[in-house]
């Protein structure tokens, strides 16, 4: 199968850069409102955005419900930045009755490296990636989430190197679900979608 | 091999925008407006002294929020918070940075502090957003640094007409260059008084470089949906809320419009029940002088 569908959900968020570096790697995209959407594609992008209206969106448009299965079922999934709070099994700060889509066995801090101010682009190694050891990832982080710990199943792939913020976690994968909390959607550099959609490939044999 | 991190670059001040997109950024006065909003599903909430349709009734000289004000909205929300600072008054906008605000819009809503140069947007680490009513006046506020660019519309008057005809007129002078030849670029960029290198890059990408919203007198969920379909990527709703019968209610309304902008069906849903939207004026019955889409140039 060469050409995986993968949907990018599109309730809210930076959709429109998710769904053309997915289509520059080889992948048809398509957004994702609707359960009957969900229903068509072999798996999903969780795009950045506000991860407390996105998650409201989720429950008011009955959307959570099927993600969760799907997500259960071993669909592969990739949040970046909001989208690595929804597939988080736990949350720090977020809002009283905020809700995850869950299945990544990480606690996730959200706001993490502070306010927009604070918001940074770094170089990251990222070994997993094509020509990862010699080429490092050029990471955009816009008011990000870090992973403050992560499950026994879980691999971390990336953390940042420099600053009072060294040493956390920024990307981690576990089996088939993926997440940064940084945009690679926004560089151009399109290796971490690539990785995904190779996720998918195999995935779907 | 690993360089030193950078904050306040161009793609991390546009990124943020980026990630609003879809969403809806609502005007609020207090902490308690602020919490509607959040639990409404803002994407953003904007924090001011009085909404538009308070500052076209009472007058005066309207300025940026009193700083503690900004704190308590702040504190009380983890969404992002944007706040006004006055036309050219770039020091109303350093202290909205040294605050923390996460966007500031230097707005024509407010007061102008200069009326011939708008703040240096590229001195700071914090984003800005700007109002335009056609694409030269983007294309200028982006050449100063602009971040994000929204639709100026007539605030305060819950009347949509001038929103439309802003967004529809950047989109056809969009249109416009994209169907130019290359070496009618030139006269285009000088007919726009805005950059040739950024007048090329608007004919060959057929949109702003920045995120477009919209902002200016929209008040139901039909309004912002309606906004979407014209091309907006998001909305700012200003008065439109708190000036209603039941904000919480139509906060809820908007935010839902928006994400199914092109579905009647859910609009149709979300719009029952709502009870009063703001009164609103009549663009038309304001005085020429009292317009504020007509500050900034």
């Amino acid at each position: 199968m060469n050409q995986p569908v993968i949907g990018v959900l599109a309730v809210q968020g930076d959709v429109r850069e998710h769904l053309r570096a997915l289509e520059s790697v080889g992948a048809k995209a398509v957004p994702v409102r609707r359960a009957s959407e969900l229903a068509q594609v072999q798996g999903m992008v969780l795009p950045g955005g506000e991860s407390t209206t996105m998650d409201k969106l989720l429950r008011i448009f009955e959307l959570q419900a099927p993600m969760r299965e799907r997500i259960a079922g071993g669909m592969p999934v990739y949040g970046s930045c909001a989208g690595m709070i929804l597939l988080a099994d736990r949350i720090m700060d977020g809002q009283v009755d905020q809700q995850t889509l869950g299945g990544l066995d990480i606690t996730v801090r959200r706001n993490a490296f502070g306010r927009q101010v604070d918001s940074f682009e770094e170089n990251l190694p990222f070994a997993v990636l094509r020509d990862g050891e010699e080429h490092p990832y050029r990471a955009i982080f816009i008011r990000a989430p870090w992973v403050e710990a992560v499950g026994p199943s879980v691999d971390v792939l990336a953390s940042v190197t420099t600053g009072p913020a060294a040493g956390r976690v920024v990307a981690v994968r576990q089996g088939v679900l993926l997440a940064t909390s940084f945009h690679p959607e926004m560089t151009g550099d399109d290796r971490v979608h690539e990785y995904f959609a190779d996720m998918v490939r195999r995935r779907a044999g | 091999m690993t360089e030193e991190a950078q904050v306040g670059t161009a793609r991390v001040k546009r990124g943020m925008a980026e990630m609003l997109k879809g969403g809806v950024i609502m005007d609020v006065v207090t902490a308690e407006q602020a919490k509607i909003a959040e639990d409404a599903g803002a994407v953003a909430v904007m924090a001011l002294e009085r909404v538009p349709a308070d500052i076209r009734a009472q007058g005066g000289v309207s300025r940026a929020s009193d700083p503690d004000m900004i704190d308590r909205i702040i504190a009380q929300v983890s969404i992002p918070v944007m706040a006004k600072a006055r036309i050219g008054h770039f020091v109303e906008a350093q202290v909205l940075q040294s605050l923390g605000v996460d966007y500031v819009d230097e707005s024509e809503v407010l007061t102008p502090a200069d009326y011939a140069n708008h703040i240096d947007k590229w001195e700071f680490t914090v984003p800005f957003v700007c109002g335009a009513t056609n694409l030269g006046e983007a294309l200028r506020r982006i050449t100063e640094g602009a971040a994000m660019i929204r639709s100026k519309g007539e605030a305060g008057t819950g009347d949509v007409s001038n929103a439309t005809t802003h967004m529809r007129q950047i989109r056809q002078q969009i249109r416009h260059l994209q169907n130019l030849p290359e070496d009618e670029l030139y006269v285009a960029a000088k007919e726009l008084q805005a950059p040739y290198e950024l007048v090329k890059e608007v004919a060959q990408l057929g949109k702003l470089p920045v995120v477009l919203f919209t902002a200016g007198g929209i008040a139901t969920p039909a309004d912002a949906a309606m906004m979407m379909q014209l091309g907006a990527e998001g909305v700012f709703v200003g008065s439109g809320i708190f000036k209603s019968g039941n904000p919480a209610q139509r906060a809820e309304a908007i935010v839902k419009a928006t994400t199914f902008y092109d579905d009647p069906d859910v609009i149709a849903k979300v719009s029952r029940g709502l009870g009063e939207a703001m009164v609103g004026i009549n663009v038309d019955d304001v005085p020429v002088g009292h317009r504020l889409a007509e500050r900034g140039w």
